[in-house]
């Protein structure tokens, strides 16, 4: 039984099709990654398995229930977070504040915020200033210690890379392997490929709304993936 | 001298009702981005309601709050999760619109109810007891009133900075999409914005029964001043609403002195002047 | 894309064009073959028309939701009475300087109003026209709270007789409300049409695109007030009495023009014309029932802008894919 599976993923913004038939499982305790380039649909996939987007019911199914039509504060509380792409931490709260939210569907479990402190040293030393003044790689690490609040089964991460220098990508992937090694299921949405691969242990790799390639990370090379990344 | 240390006095203190009038309408913006168009209406509409429950019990006019409160909760949680929340997100046009059919529709169900008869509650030797302050009479009604105002606001701050669930509206007024992904039911929540929108408009409307009369038409007026007190003051800042509805209430009074009939209209134009030379307001905090 | 040209009609259109003509034919020999109360009720559609027209320009295509139009229908009211009174001028001159002095008194209340946004400014709108009813109100020469008549004297200069007067004055309607018809129309037609719609559908992106929105805004709010003005006064010309309350009143002048709009369709021509007809259809036969007659016309305007936005108009236009008004541009082989 996976974790997550998701069945002929369709999704639509308005009249625009995004995804045309997404098939992909996550096992339980998995790091998997998905590539591919802008506008291939990772994020709208991220976003119908948190249900922010709404698809048809059975083509989503975590912990083995249908959860295509649930909505996102639902699915928050049976165990899925996300981390939007571009951080989108709350302006008008603190550090801490932002941190709280994250708690709100009251879920229990590892994730307290003595331990996010433990985690991300400075964000307990910045913890009442407006999450706002934060450099960008702390900023990053805000967002992802405010969906451990939620202390979720499946944490789903859209882009961390983005705008960040590399020596705070490698932190911040550092940080992802210890939240993986506590059993957090995890999917990584990555352009920058070498990160998000050498992170999971498989990857789907996305093109035009479909899956283009899926494999175990060890056992392809690079240029079979570029390949794929462009629909060559 | 004291004549006019007199007048700002009961401006000031008028301002605490303009303030009260205020709260709800800016609450709505601040959580929902929603003009509450029908915002008047629903504080006469509490007015109302004292009054029945007034007529029925017998109870004295500011106690029939306890009725009137609850009322108003439900009411307001039920008018934004049945109704108001399908205008939401989709522009301007349909929030604003909705709402002001509803001011109309409760206008006109009010006036086939209660008739265009004028109505004020009576409080008994509170509406003119006074104290002396530094050798002014003051009212004690009118103090009361603006110590309810003041209490509201200061509980309000509270709830917004100190509680769990306050934190959670001033989430969802950031971004509404991300405060769900993060578990927080946006629909509840709205509707209960709103709700307790409706405690304040409901605390102004009992207040405003036993001060002045109302009529089913008087919805317009006390909406236009709360949106005068909300403007002047700053949109975002509940205490800055409170300083808008004193410097409204200042004004009024000092036309009022001139000629009762210059008692509005002093208060319109201190509102346009501040509008053009100061368009946010003294305490602006809400990014648009 | 050798062959490609530009068109604006489309074959329904031109249909319509034709029995725009035939009706204006129709509606301008009516004198001739209805009475004088036909030609009342007829100018009375014919203001309500113009003031939905105006409205809907300002808020169904310009985004400036307006509730203080009734603004400028007391002012234009008021410039009729006092300069037939106070100057001698022939009342018909009057109606039409109601317009230019309308558009002056319209600029300083943009300089306030268009600070503020959205919802904001419609209550803005609002305490502007508050402050108009109680500022002239307190005015002696313009009679203060009891208002101004038109003297038997100044009426007469329109015509000597009775029935000559009501031919004169039912033309003037007509004209009025073909004039700010046309007007809408046109700058619709226009680059600031294009303007607008480009604003309604993005206003950062148009901005950015070098569309100068405040400009823009600015000379349609100018235009609507201007207009506005000379239907204000044109309805006191025939009501013969103004009172502030009455003059700028927003349930006569504001209220009942934005249901219409509302149940017509905001945003379209076609819809204002629609709601016209509506409302004065269920006038005939729910106008004695007061104030139920104002919570169902309320009601249905809730409804109508939460499951159909378009209107009436709207869903009448998408079920048969009907555009009577060419404003669209188009392609043609």
């Amino acid at each position: 039984m996976s974790l997550l599976r998701t069945r002929g993923l369709r999704a639509f913004y308005g009249d625009f099709q995004a995804l045309f038939g997404i098939d992909v499982t996550v096992e339980e305790g998995e790091t998997i990654a998905i590539i591919g380039a802008n506008g291939a649909g990772k994020t709208t996939f991220l976003r119908a398995v948190a249900g922010a987007l709404a698809c048809g019911a059975g083509m989503v199914e975590f912990d083995d229930r249908p959860t295509g039509a649930r909505s996102a504060h639902e699915m928050v509380r049976r165990g899925v977070a996300m981390v939007p792409e571009g951080r989108r931490l709350f302006p008008s709260l603190t550090v801490e504040e932002n941190l709280l939210i994250g708690a709100y569907c009251g879920r229990a479990g590892r994730w307290t915020l003595p331990r996010i402190y433990e985690l991300f040293p400075m964000l307990a030393e910045r913890r009442g200033i407006a999450a706002m003044s934060l450099s960008g790689g702390q900023q990053q690490m805000a967002a992802i210690g405010r969906a451990l609040m939620s202390n979720p089964r499946l944490l789903l991460c859209d882009e961390l890379s983005l705008g960040l220098a590399p020596v705070v990508i490698r932190d911040i992937y550092v940080c992802l392997g210890a939240i993986a090694a506590e059993g957090t299921t995890l999917v990584i949405v990555e352009q920058d490929i070498n990160r998000a691969l050498d992170a999971s242990a498989r990857f789907y790799c996305f093109q035009e709304g479909r899956v283009a390639l899926t494999a175990a990370c060890r056992d392809f090379d690079r240029a079979a993936i570029t390949s794929a990344y462009f629909g060559l | 001298m004291t004549e006019w240390l007199n007048i700002l006095i009961q401006g000031a203190l008028l301002g605490g009702l303009y303030a009260l009038f205020a709260i709800g309408l800016s609450l709505a913006f601040g959580i929902m981005r929603l003009v509450n168009i029908a915002h008047g209406d629903l504080i006469v509409l509490s007015a109302y309601i004292a009054l029945v429950t007034v007529n029925a019990t017998g109870m004295h006019p500011l106690a029939s709050v306890v009725v009137v409160v609850p009322v108003m909760f439900a009411l307001g949680y039920a008018l934004q999760r049945g109704l108001l929340n399908f205008t939401l997100g989709g522009g301007l046009l349909a929030p604003l619109l909705v709402t002001f059919g509803i001011s109309v529709i409760i206008q006109n169900v009010l006036l086939q109810v209660f008739n265009a008869t004028t109505y004020r509650l009576q409080a008994g030797p509170i509406e003119t007891a006074s104290v002396g302050i530094g050798g002014i009479a003051v009212g004690v009604f009118p103090l009361i009133v603006f110590a309810t105002a003041t209490l509201s606001i200061a509980g309000l701050q509270l709830l917004f900075y100190r509680t769990a669930i306050g934190r959670a509206f001033r989430a969802t007024s950031d971004d509404a999409d991300t405060a769900e992904l993060m578990g927080i039911d946006n629909r509840h929540l709205y509707a209960l914005g709103l709700a307790i929108a409706m405690i304040f408009t409901a605390i102004a409307g009992v207040l405003m029964a036993v001060r002045s009369t109302f009529d089913p038409a008087a919805g317009p007026t006390r909406l236009i001043f709360a949106f005068e007190a909300v403007i002047i003051g700053g949109l975002g800042s509940l205490w800055g609403t409170l300083l808008g509805g004193m410097v409204l209430g200042i004004a009024q009074s000092v036309g009022s002195a001139l000629s009762p009939s210059w008692q509005i209209l002093a208060g319109h134009i201190a509102f346009l002047v501040i509008l053009v030379l100061r368009p946010s307001g003294f305490f602006p905090r809400t990014r648009d | 894309m050798a062959g490609v040209t530009v068109e604006r009609s489309t074959r329904a259109s031109r249909a319509f064009g034709i029995v725009l003509l035939l009706g204006l034919v129709a509606l301008a020999t009516l004198p001739y073959w209805s009475g004088a109360g036909t030609m009342r009720l007829v100018s009375e559609m014919g203001y309500y028309l113009a003031l939905a027209q105006l409205w809907n320009l300002l808020a169904g295509y310009a985004g400036l939701v307006s509730v203080g139009q009734q603004a400028y229908v007391g002012i234009g009211g008021y410039v009729l009475f006092y300069l037939t009174s106070d100057w001698g001028m022939h009342p018909l001159l009057a109606v039409a300087l109601a317009g230019p002095i309308a558009a002056v008194i319209s600029l300083p209340v943009a300089l306030a109003v268009f600070r503020l946004r959205g919802a904001y400014f419609a209550v803005g709108t609002w305490v502007i026209a508050e402050t108009f009813r109680l500022g002239v109100s307190l005015i002696e020469s313009l009679g203060a709270g009891s208002g101004m008549s038109l003297t038997p004297a100044i009426v007469r200069q329109i015509a000597p007789d009775r029935a000559g007067r009501d031919l004169i004055v039912y033309w003037v309607s007509l004209a009025i409300v073909a004039l700010v018809c046309a007007v809408v129309y046109l700058v619709l037609r226009s680059r600031h049409g294009l303007a607008l719609a480009a604003i309604r559908d993005s206003e950062p992106a148009s901005a950015s695109l070098g569309v100068d929105t405040f400009r823009t805004k600015l000379t349609i709010y100018v235009v609507t007030a201007a207009c506005t003005g000379v239907v204000g006064a044109f309805i006191f010309l025939q009501k013969l009495r103004l009172t502030p309350e009455v003059g700028f009143s927003i349930n006569d002048w504001t209220v009942v023009v934005i249901f219409m709009v509302v149940i017509g369709g905001i945003g379209t021509l076609e819809g204002p014309i629609l709601g016209v007809i509506v409302y004065f259809v269920l006038r005939e036969f729910l106008s004695d029932y007061g104030t139920w007659y104002l919570i169902l016309l309320g009601s249905v305007a809730v409804a109508i802008m939460l499951l159909a936005q378009e209107g009436l108009w709207g869903l009448i236009a998408r079920r048969f894919d009907l555009r009577l008004f060419s404003l669209r541009r188009h392609l043609s082989h």
